[in-house]
């Protein structure tokens, strides 16, 4: 945190100052670990294993806030009894067919509802469209009426299901796994459990170092467990806290540039399953459902109002059809492979540089090269914008400029100050830039150019009666433009994604008011408030001392300017604060209202002690104890019967890549990570598989403070580029001196995919660990390098393969395996023949792993057919 | 100036007169010393924005003389960074006024080994003329079961994450309208 | 340890002339806060328009800087060792299959290598291996290939690590050597006690250079003048605070009233010490050394020579007065001779 997000961790420090105890669990020690009581060095990979143990940890010991846990999370929640646990299957849960390598998920739902689990053939689905995603604003739909039992002694209650599943997670398996002493592991097991419930609370941070994973979903869903049995979540110094990385990353997830998803996590169509505006609206919300995205059909209709406007009607389903549906997975590495086989034509690039920030940098840029077209967006010359003259590519031969047909259009982009627009920080808060200047020469907005890029496009077609160029032709594109380049008004477009009254133009003031007949339209339900009143309200600017330490008057948060999500929480089931220290939100009996630092998330005047009606659905359906009022039954999942597509539970896998043998389970890795299998995709080998020793080291990347992602904001800024300038390895003197490595000398890193160069930092700050009776070395290394820019180094991601999580399709490029030498890497063609020769004696030449581990040393237990 | 303000106002005359006998301090000002003022003192205008590295979302506060940014620094009314800024976010102004942005369209055309320039409104229309006919020809109406599809799988867009909520709304709007699936950001990555 | 104090400061700016001076205004830099985000080193850059430093990865830790040079005024200094710091409740790598540290190689080959900074003739960074070495204090690492890996037979020799970092700068010390021994007027003492260049004077004589017993003041290259920290004096006479220490996100930097930084620094080291950081120490604070006190002070974590900062800097003119005298005698004496010689010729 202090490394990637050096402001945020002022609020740390600030904490420290106060008495907290910083714990920092990372392969290396870092500038965050330097301020820490406490460094965990771990093994790339295994946070699930060392979470895990904590779990173990809270329930062995009963340490748990019991009266939370009982009140707010789904503990006593009875679950079907045919769900098999990767306890009795080895490492698979029960309905896996290897086949598909996807879950039939019927057995893992609650009593009663094993009907909604959905077959193999909607998990599959879900994973090719990273279904995932859509819960980031609620959960996944489910019936609320669920079977308890309040004692937790049900052998099928969560509760119980969650101490099984949990018992292998000991701190001897924590040592073995992870490689972190067990001493280690009980003082951090010990603080953490020690500063929660009542009186104190716990925060989680992470960052992308949990979700680049191929169980990335699983991590996070782990540490939700923890803070739930803590009692940590939905109170003041609780929660779990994701750092994102780039200005506004959760305002492009909320209103998404992102193929399944359209504003408001609603789900983009998919072919199969939505054929019509019915099944698809139906499938947003599931009857019976509590909560209030039980609304989602008044949050559809407002965004295909917002879409075409007058067009849009209710006998014509609003303009459904105009939607493109999925088919399956369209993400952002499916179109890479897309490009190298040539079925993508054009590409554009706004801003976001992959031949340097995505993994697998190679067939990034070999797929660019196959394009008829494309368009690059930037303030900077990028890599991604000369990739046909200046890369790796062109050095080995692979790309010849006089053979590269792609046309490349680079446009050069406005910077933050020269337009005005909303960000959406890291808590959701979304704060109003004023416009500084006017941008230098050709320089525009992205605003501009799509606006006017739509314009263009529109005026090429009209007349056309081609059904279609509807959607283009009716699209409600008539933004008020000023200045001499025309540009158009943010601030009519921030009104249009609040929403207003069809027939007033009036701003909604919350997404309560939105209809599903027609008469209101908005783009964004969540975001609908920021325009309340016709003002700005991203835009306030109250000082912070001149206002509560909530500071409810800067900016503003979604949903309805809440800063603190699932608040109802930070009081007990009677609406009282937990304890004096930690109050936040309560039930104020006097005036029948909950009051307190922040608008509290429930409804305003239901008591604590309201209790649904049987047959209730929708909000109506959530008691007064039920504050997770965005779950289908309002409480907080510490098992997911529905929503992950690879588990109910966390399970500790093996990454796609790993010297080591999954100490846990049969199954090596995840069984249900997503694959492509192309002979340009290899994946080094991992134990039981032969050949693993090839790729003997695990290598993880990450940010530095001096440095931007993929460096196309920092390489090319002097101040920055000189603070860091130059790509570098981290090795601890212990692989130095097996690799010969020195410091300051060069080393080239080797994997399945390709080769890169660094100079060496030998430093303490990396350490090998032992693992399962092994000492195991680590290499770290930023990636922020490229070929432009001051400073110029070899790109980290060029490294990573592509396996990805089947929740949401985000790739594992936080750790993979590789061989470290000493010296520069060969130049030319000859970089190509030595990942060839490592390829060949890898065993990878036409042979990639399978999906369900294949182990002739170990017994065979009660698992189903295996893949050949 | 007259010869008397001259006379008083040479260093020398001040050391022997004046306070500072050993011409440490008070005496030795010069000009140009005297006149120091913050250059954001006399900005034109200060607008209050946003870093657009990472997601905390800190305050910053650009001051511009001229029509120029002549200061980016933290904003101390923000209750998120209270002022502060890391190295990238105290870089910003080097961010936008680095020698190193292009400034103009640049074109390289099928197996050409350099760039041109273009002009933009050319390429805005060269641009729209390639998205129609790549639509065109990867244009999928229904599946094999004659269900809707609508769309293209022929054009593709990444990028989203460092741009303005109203930015993104619009790519989206846009490209789902002409039918384009495939958009994608950092958010995947 | 705290010393108490025994005299009553000094106040430079009224004996530089100035009549009822403001407070007299400095740099408190707290290390035990510091997370070596060099947002000092930009925010300086940015506002005081200090060209780039050069591009050259030096191998000391995340020190790409080097030293205080003519176009670097704040340093933040990294130096890895393999010891406890007082708010560890573990030691970092305990357990792990480690050999002896890497440090002092590490450190020796990055002062060995490390180029010059685009300045003149200023202090070349590290140019010498050994204090560079001295960051750490470890057994030294082998760091020769065919070293049997330490990892399989030597369980757990390196146990400890800590990470200290530290932003330096101008100390704008109380006896001000540079001041001193400009000819020119263009180093001078504001109304704030601390000390400036002023570039519009500066004829790049570099007689500065050698006086400062910390090696700061520096002459830029192609350009020749003096160049270093001014508090940014443009900035705190309009009461605004200096642009390192307003983008510091944690406080490291501390800018205000010197005798009320002072105050909180002692309080600082009192604290530490009650949570077990003894090793927290004031660097610069006491008026009573040999330079008088800084103005901008230090709260250390270790020994000052650990961060390259002198244990014991003196102003190198400290003994010009008498020196003075001598050679005014001398002169005399001369003067007297000569005299004579003449009164003897013509007689």
């Amino acid at each position: 945190m202090a490394e990637a997000h050096p402001v945020g961790f002022q609020w740390v420090m600030e904490a420290k100052r106060r008495g907290a105890t910083v714990i920092h669990v990372d392969p290396r020690f870092t500038r965050t670990s330097a301020l820490a009581d406490i460094h965990v060095p771990i093994r790339a990979g295994t946070d699930i294993a060392f979470l895990g143990g904590i779990v173990r940890y809270i329930l062995e010991n009963e340490l748990d806030f019991r009266e939370y846990v009982l009140a707010y999370t789904n503990a006593a929640s009875i679950v079907s009894e045919d769900f098999r646990d990767t306890e009795d299957l080895d490492g698979l849960f029960s309905g896996y067919d290897p086949r598909t390598g996807t879950y039939d998920r019927t057995s893992w739902q609650y009593r009663g509802h094993e009907e909604s689990g959905g077959g193999h053939e909607e998990t599959a689905t879900e994973r090719e469209s990273a279904a995932g995603l859509r819960h980031e604003s609620h959960g996944p739909p489910m019936s609320g009426h669920v079977t308890r039992d309040e004692t937790l002694q049900h052998p099928n209650c969560v509760y119980q299901i969650l101490r099984r599943h949990f018992a292998r997670y000991t701190p001897e398996m924590v040592e073995r796994v992870c490689g972190v002493p067990r001493e280690k592991f009980e003082a951090v097991a010990r603080a953490w459990t020690e500063n929660s419930r009542r009186d104190r609370t716990t925060m989680l941070v992470y960052s992308v170092g949990w979700t680049q994973h191929t169980v990335g979903v699983q991590y996070i869903r782990t540490g939700a467990i923890i803070q739930l049995l803590l009692g940590n979540i939905g109170r003041p110094g609780g929660g779990i806290l994701a750092l994102r990385g780039h200005a506004s990353i959760q305002g492009s997830t909320d209103i998404p540039t992102l193929f399944n998803l359209l504003p408001g996590y609603l789900p983009m169509p998919h072919h199969a399953q939505h054929p019509t505006f019915g099944d698809w609206c139906a499938s947003i919300r599931s009857a019976g459902q509590k909560g209030f995205w039980s609304n989602a059909r008044a949050f559809a209709v407002n965004l295909l109002k917002a879409y075409w406007g007058a067009a849009a009607r209710p006998e014509n389903d609003f303009c459904y059809d105009y939607l493109p549906r999925m088919t399956g997975d369209h993400g952002t590495y499916q179109t890479v492979f897309g490009m190298i086989d040539g079925r993508v034509k054009g590409y554009f690039l706004f801003g976001q540089n992959p031949a340097v920030g995505s993994a697998h940098g190679r067939a990034q840029r070999l797929g660019m090269a196959n394009l008829d077209w494309l368009v690059v967006r930037d303030l900077f010359l990028v890599e991604s914008a000369t990739f046909w003259k200046n890369s790796r590519e062109v050095e080995t031969g692979e790309i010849v400029p006089e053979r590269c047909r792609t046309e490349v259009f680079f446009l050069p982009a406005a910077s933050h100050v020269e337009k005005e627009g909303t960000f959406t920080q890291t808590q959701r808060l979304l704060q109003w830039r004023e416009k500084a200047v006017e941008p230098p020469g050709d320089a525009r907005s992205d605003l501009w150019f799509v606006y006017h890029l739509g314009r263009i496009i529109r005026e090429k077609l009209t007349g056309s009666t081609r059904p279609r160029d509807r959607a283009l032709l009716d699209l409600a594109w008539d933004y008020p433009t000023h200045g001499p380049h025309a540009e158009p008004s943010a601030e009519a477009v921030l009104r249009e994604i609040n929403g207003y009254e069809v027939a007033t133009g009036r701003p909604l003031a919350s997404f309560t008011e939105m209809r599903d007949d027609g008469s209101t339209l908005g783009g964004c339900w969540i975001y609908t408030g920021v325009f309340a009143d016709g003002v700005n309200q991203a835009a306030r600017r109250k000082p912070a001392r001149e206002q509560s330490w909530v500071a409810p008057e800067w900016g503003w948060a979604w949903p309805a300017n809440r800063r603190l999500l699932y608040n109802r929480a930070s009081a007990d089931p009677e609406g009282r604060p937990w304890s004096e220290r930690k109050r936040y939100v309560w039930w104020d009996e006097e005036s029948g209202q909950w009051v307190g630092e922040d608008v509290p998330d429930f409804e305003k005047t239901k008591p604590p002690s309201y209790r649904a009606p049987s047959g209730a659905s929708g909000v109506a359906a959530l008691d007064g104890v039920d504050p997770f009022i965005m779950q289908g039954d309002g409480k907080g999942w510490l098992y997911a019967p529905v929503g992950a597509v690879d588990g109910p539970l966390p399970t500790h896998y093996e990454p796609a890549e790993s010297p080591v043998r999954n100490p846990l389970y049969g199954q090596q890795a995840s069984p249900a990570r997503k694959l492509y299998r192309r002979t340009d995709n290899p994946t080094n080998p991992s134990p039981p598989e032969p050949h693993s020793a090839v790729f003997p080291y695990i290598m993880t990347v990450s940010r530095l403070t001096e440095h931007h992602t993929a460096g196309g904001m920092s390489r090319t800024v002097r101040y920055l580029a000189e603070l860091q300038p130059e790509m570098f390895v981290e090795v601890s003197p212990e692989l130095a001196v097996e690799r010969g490595l020195t410091h300051l000398g060069w080393a080239h890193v080797v994997t399945s995919r390709s080769v890169i160069e660094a100079r060496v930092m030998v430093t303490d700050r990396v350490a090998p660990l032992w693992v399962d009776g092994r000492v195991i070395h680590q290499v770290w290394l930023p990636y922020h390098f490229g070929d432009e820019g001051l400073v110029r180094g070899e790109p980290a991601n060029d490294l990573f393969g592509v396996t990805l999580d089947p929740n949401v399709l985000i790739q594992e490029s936080k750790v993979a395996t590789c061989d470290v030498r000493a010296g520069r890497r060969p130049t030319g063609p000859a970089l190509r023949d030595l990942v060839a020769d490592y390829r060949r004696r890898a065993g990878l030449d036409g042979h990639q792993p399978p999906v369900v581990t294949v182990d002739t040393d170990r017994p065979d237990t009660d698992r189903p057919d295996r893949e050949e | 100036m007259g010869i008397r303000t001259r006379i008083t106002s040479w260093p020398v005359y001040r050391q022997l007169t004046g306070t500072d006998p050993l011409g440490r301090g008070a005496a030795v000002r010069s000009p140009r010393t005297a006149a120091l003022s913050p250059r954001t003192d006399t900005a034109d205008s200060v607008a209050r924005s946003v870093c657009p590295y990472c997601a905390v979302g800190c305050g910053q506060l650009v001051y511009v003389s001229d029509g120029r940014v002549t200061q980016i620094e933290g904003d101390p009314d923000s209750p998120i960074s209270r002022g502060r800024l890391c190295p990238k976010g105290a870089a910003s102004k080097n961010l936008v006024t680095s020698e190193l942005r292009q400034q103009r369209v640049l074109y390289r055309r099928p197996y050409a080994t350099e760039w041109e320039e273009l002009d933009l409104a050319t390429a805005m229309d060269m641009i729209a003329d390639r998205v129609l006919a790549a639509r065109d020809a990867t244009w999928e109406d229904v599946d094999d079961q004659g269900r809707p599809l609508h769309r293209t799988l022929g054009i593709a867009a990444l990028g989203g994450a460092t741009l303005d909520n109203e930015e993104n709304y619009l790519i989206k709007k846009l490209f789902t309208a002409m039918g384009a699936i495939q958009i994608e950001n950092q958010a995947r990555i | 340890m705290v010393e108490p104090h025994t005299a009553v400061p000094v106040d430079p700016a009224a004996r530089a002339g100035y009549l009822a001076p403001p407070p007299r205004m400095g740099f408190f830099t707290d290390t035990s806060l510091c997370i070596g985000c060099k947002a000092c080193e930009v925010a300086c850059k940015e506002w005081n328009l200090v060209p780039g430093s050069g591009l050259d990865l030096l191998g000391m830790s995340y020190d790409n800087t080097g030293a205080l040079t003519a176009n670097s005024w704040r340093h933040v200094a990294f130096v890895e060792q393999p010891r406890p710091v007082g708010w560890q409740t573990t030691a970092p790598l305990a357990g792990l299959p480690t050999g002896p540290p890497a440090a002092p190689t590490t450190a020796g080959v990055g002062g060995a290598v490390a180029p010059e900074q685009g300045t003149l003739p200023g202090v070349v960074p590290a140019s010498d291996a050994a204090p560079a070495a001295r960051m750490a204090d470890g057994a030294a690492f082998p760091g020769t290939p065919g070293t049997p890996p330490s990892g399989s037979g030597d369980r757990g020799r390196r146990a400890e690590l800590r990470w200290l970092m530290m932003s330096d700068v101008c100390k704008h010390c109380t006896e001000a050597a540079c001041l001193d021994v400009c000819p020119t007027g263009a180093l001078f003492r504001t109304e704030f006690g601390t000390v400036v260049v002023q570039e519009d004077i500066c004829n790049g004589c570099g007689y500065c250079i050698p006086a400062c017993p910390y090696g700061v003041i520096d002459q830029r290259r192609g350009d020749g003048r003096a160049w270093k920290c001014t508090l940014c004096y443009d900035r705190i006479r309009v009461g605004r605070t200096p642009a390192c220490a307003q983008a510091c996100p944690t406080e490291s930097i501390q800018y205000g009233e010197l005798d009320d930084l002072r105050r909180r620094a002692r309080a600082r080291v009192e604290r530490l010490h009650a949570d077990g950081v003894t090793e927290a120490r004031l660097y610069g604070h006491d008026p009573n050394d040999g330079v008088g006190g800084d103005g901008a002070f230090f709260l250390l974590l270790d020994e000052p020579e650990v961060y390259g900062l002198p244990p014991d800097p003196v102003v190198t003119t400290r003994d010009l007065p008498r020196m003075w005298r001598r050679a005014a005698v001398a002169a005399l004496a001369m003067a007297v001779a000569t005299v004579t010689a003449f009164l003897g010729r013509a007689r």
